[in-house]
């Protein structure tokens, strides 16, 4: 045994199946270029070569795997939108993530744990009553229950909120999960490698060649590629990245924070939204409770964090969950949210031939992971957008049709 | 960035402010065509870099311009809004 143990030490090739291949160098040319290697990226990837064929494909990412936002988000999955196209679009993603893990053959840790949005107020419960017939009217499991239906499910909560804003009711949307979400990446980029797409990690991309309005190449920190087709899936990175081709669209950046508690016994099933105290909370697989609350107020593009954010969520979960005054935060951090006026994301084709978008993810992109991956491969593929896609169009603003998303986040707005 | 310098009110907390974006020129909507005007109200350059922006704080109702790098959360400059052509 230990002189197989030192064989395999001294051997170069490892026999243990790594996750991906790391290629040692670019090719000259692909079919199609990726910008963006989270689990947007990863995942048009994965059905790029999976439904298309298209297998001639290179994932170029600046920083390592899943290290921006797919790993930065709080892990909450859910439908219960508030628009027809973000229902049914969201509704599709839901039922791509259910059977994900047997898809990818990688535990995602999907766990349906139920999404309550409380409200506080009579405006809250006229919203959770609009958001809840849309939901129903597309066949999405939604209904408006009462404060003691939340104390049923949730016995530690303080329905009193500490007398200033008690609970009347809440929404309730029994599909709503949480998964495990650098996995996702990882399941998406070996699935991806698998049917020999490429993934080059600490690859920057310098420039997008542009000729006669179409794309014909792209320059990295690692060489020349020729390409007619480049995805752009970079979430927070999107301005830096449109700008190598002179397009602007309708994005801020903000920092979105979040922080996680030490590991506690399990006591927390359902995930806990409220939009009156800006805070939100879920129990993830480990014991942390992973709370999150509105962006940071101005724009930024950085990935900082700020003790102002963890004072004024943990007042909020004191309001909620008295008990957890002895309980300690554990780690805080923020991913650089990239928003769009009416909370919906920007995807489809741009007005440069062969590049195509998937932006405007803002505070709502881990949800929508396996959908869009789907939809903007379909885009990337056939170069029509997606039915589900074509309310998300990047065109949009100029024809003044907005999408109005405000069921997008529960939090913030 | 926990303190703001108002040129009213000196240095205040930055919870006293709230940003109200670029300072950005509005073209004419009786004689600009419908793209310009489209796009002077959702276009932004979101680049990270210094940028000249709208500030008020709250407290005093007082609105100024702040010079703030974007990517380093710093305010290099602020000046009231008579000195915004200098």
């Amino acid at each position: 045994m230990p002189h197989r143990l030192l064989r395999f030490a001294l051997s170069r090739r490892h026999p243990e199946p790594r996750m991906f291949r790391e290629p040692s160098r670019l090719k000259d040319g692909y079919d199609v270029v990726i910008i963006g290697g989270g689990g947007h990226g990863l995942a048009a990837a994965y059905y790029l070569a999976r439904d298309h064929g298209i297998r001639d494909v290179a994932v170029l990412e600046r920083g390592y795997l899943g290290g921006g936002n797919t790993a930065r988000n709080t892990t909450i999955i859910r439908s219960n939108y508030l628009t027809p196209e973000g229902v049914k679009f969201y509704d599709a993603s839901v039922r791509l993530w259910r059977e994900l893990s047997t898809e990818l053959d990688f535990n995602l840790f999907y766990a349906t744990r139920g999404h309550f949005t409380l409200a506080h107020s009579d405006a809250d419960l006229r919203t959770a009553r609009w958001r809840a017939e849309v939901n129903k009217h597309f066949g999405v499991e939604s209904e408006v229950v009462d404060a003691a239906f939340v104390k049923r499910r949730v016995p530690q909560i303080d329905l009193e909120c500490g007398g200033h804003t008690p609970i009347l009711g809440a929404l309730y949307h029994a599909p709503g999960a949480i998964a495990r979400h650098d996995a996702v990446a990882w399941g998406y980029a070996r699935g991806a490698d698998r049917r020999g797409v490429e993934i080059h990690q600490n690859t920057e991309v310098l420039g997008i060649d542009v000729r006669d309005g179409a794309v014909a190449g792209v320059r990295t920190s690692k060489g020349n590629i020729a390409t007619k087709r480049v995805l752009c899936a970079v979430a927070g990175s999107t301005p830096r990245v449109l700008d190598l081709v002179g397009l602007q669209v309708p994005l801020t950046i903000h920092p979105l924070q979040a922080m996680v508690s030490e590991p506690l016994k399990p006591w927390l099933d359902p995930i806990i939204v409220s939009s009156s105290l800006h805070a939100y909370v879920s129990q993830s697989a480990r014991g942390e409770l992973v709370m999150g609350a509105s962006l940071d107020p101005y724009e930024l593009q950085s990935t900082r964090s700020t003790l102002d954010f963890a004072e004024g969520l943990a007042v909020h979960m004191l309001d909620l969950f008295p008990f957890l005054s002895d309980v300690k935060v554990l780690r805080q951090w923020a991913g650089m949210a990239d928003m769009t006026p009416d909370f919906a994301p920007l995807m489809g084709l741009t007005p440069c031939d062969g590049l195509f978008l998937d932006a405007g993810w803002g505070t709502w992109g881990f949800k929508a992971t396996p959908i869009s991956g789907k939809t903007m491969a379909h885009t990337v593929a056939t170069g029509t957008a997606h039915p589900l896609i074509t309310g998300f169009s990047p065109a949009r603003f100029a024809s003044l049709s907005l999408s109005s998303e405000k069921g997008a986040a529960a939090v913030g707005h | 960035m926990k303190l703001i310098p108002c040129p009213l009110n000196g240095p205040r907390p930055a919870l006293e402010f709230v940003c109200g974006g670029e300072v950005r020129a509005m073209p004419d909507p009786d004689t600009c065509s419908d793209a310009e005007w489209t796009n002077y109200l959702y276009l932004r350059r979101s680049v990270p870099g210094v940028k000249r922006e709208w500030w008020c704080h709250t407290p005093s109702g007082y609105w100024f311009v702040a010079e703030r790098d974007t990517a380093r959360d710093e305010i290099l400059k602020t000046y009231d809004a008579a000195g915004i052509s200098a």
